[in-house]
């Protein structure tokens, strides 16, 4: 999850030389230096490099993997125009063959996305007093954007999706089951339609000195309720350690009051603890799906095996938050 | 249970081999295969736990399913999807929330101080 250095998963010196070569043709750059990879998502890689003096990184979708770029640049300028922090977009590579893959290349943003840094480190001290004021501010922009201006993303039901994912990966969960009793029984009525990023926590974070510099990864960005991304900001997962409900930093009333005060639209507490549940549920069958690419043998890893083992945690979590709520 | 089997046994095998890899191997390498070498040194202490304390769990699993008239977590998941629990829903929570915990024994303990 974190963005490391990754000079290990470089093949060959001549692979990076004919990207950067490539890259300095789309960008129309004299020279193009210090290209590295670092860690990506499972569909994409990334990389950083700088162009004529300026930091870029390359996003591009990793051979092999079915369903492009998608929307992703688009939602990226429109997330920028409503004033949500994002990487400025530098080049829209979603239709090009330049890099074989479908890519794009954003201006780099400085700060750290490690979260126990950012949860640590003394340089983030005023980062961690902003944050929920600042994730509240940039997802009531997010979510105020009209959804007829961008086409494309997915509209799915995300508790059917999580269902169909359980099923196909056929491991037993006696919890998820009870877990998917209680979230049909207790749906909210979703009043808002919206854009969600669907990631949105510390690791997708680009964290600076004064807080969120810059929203990341847009790749699972649908349309959905709105609330689903405040419920998923509070997943115990997403607070690497910390005891605070929001990221391991702040309190749901900090982030509840910063997102009224930006959209001026009241959040139901009960709505996004419902999502949140929703959002432990998720991450328990995520553990599930990384441990069988390893079993499957897509990916040998004794790091997505632990993760098999990791599933508890999430039944724990799952436990806890119903509790006295069946 | 009888084996023929000498010492070492095999929890004294893992953990020979847990403590060479944090004594000499974790101090020899860069950051990035020290956290891989934690993920392992982990994996190996979870699977010391579960041969020491695996077999009354399955014991005590067996009794809980056997309660609500189940073979196995397959055939508990597929009725509660069902809705063939839905008159037992407490009882099957209180039952399976001590499976969860009988996991985090194994997988994590230290995931239940929190």
């Amino acid at each position: 999850m974190a963005r490391t250095w990754q000079s290990s998963d470089v093949k060959t010196t001549a692979l990076v030389d004919a990207l950067a070569s490539d890259l300095s043709g789309v960008l129309g750059a004299r020279e193009v230096s210090n290209l590295r990879r670092l860690t990506g998502g499972a569909s994409r890689e990334t990389w950083r490099f700088d162009a004529d003096g300026s930091a870029f990184v390359l996003q591009r979708v990793r051979p092999g993997t079915i369903g492009g770029l998608k929307q992703e640049p688009s939602v990226l300028l429109m997330a920028a125009q409503h004033g949500v922090p994002v990487p400025e977009l530098v080049f829209d590579g979603s239709a090009s063959t330049a890099l074989t893959e479908p890519f794009m290349i954003v201006r780099a943003v400085e700060g750290e996305t490690i979260a126990r840094k950012i949860q640590r480190d003394d340089a983030f001290g005023l980062a961690r007093q902003n944050f929920c004021r600042d994730a509240g501010a940039a997802l009531a922009k997010l979510h105020s954007i009209d959804v007829a201006e961008v086409s494309g993303l997915e509209n799915e039901d995300q508790v059917v999706r999580y269902r169909d994912v359980l099923d196909f990966l056929n491991q037993p969960h006696p919890t998820f089951e009870l877990v998917f009793h209680w979230l049909r029984a207790h749906a909210p009525e979703s009043q808002r339609r919206t854009i969600v990023h669907g990631d949105f926590r510390l690791g997708n974070l680009m964290i600076g000195a004064e807080g969120i510099a810059a929203v990341l990864d847009w790749e699972l960005a649908h349309l959905g309720d709105p609330m689903e991304d405040l419920g998923w900001l509070c997943v115990k997962a997403w607070r690497f350690g910390g005891a605070a409900p929001v990221a391991g930093l702040g309190t749901y009333d900090d982030l509840f009051a910063s997102y009224e005060q930006h959209s001026g639209i009241a959040v139901d507490a009960d709505a996004v603890r419902w999502w949140q549940v929703l959002g432990t549920l998720k991450w328990g069958i995520i553990c599930i799906s990384q441990a069988s690419t390893h079993l499957s043998g897509v990916m040998r890893s004794h790091e997505l095996a632990a993760i098999g083992r990791r599933v508890c945690e999430n039944e724990y979590d799952l436990f806890q938050l119903l509790e006295g709520e069946w | 249970m009888a084996h023929p089997h000498d010492v070492p046994t095999s929890t004294q095998l893992l953990e020979a081999v847990r403590q060479w890899l944090e004594r000499d191997v974790m101090p020899a390498v860069d950051a990035r295969l020290q956290f891989h070498g934690r993920v392992a040194m982990n994996l190996l202490a979870m699977v010391e736990r579960e041969i020491e304390i695996g077999p009354d769990q399955a014991v005590q699993h067996s009794q809980r399913l056997s309660t609500l008239g189940c073979a196995d977590d397959s055939e508990l998941a597929q009725r509660i999807k069902n809705g063939e629990m839905d008159d037992r829903l407490d009882e099957v929570r209180a039952l399976v929330y001590a499976s969860v915990i009988d996991k985090l024994q194994v997988a994590n303990p230290k995931y239940l101080e929190k």
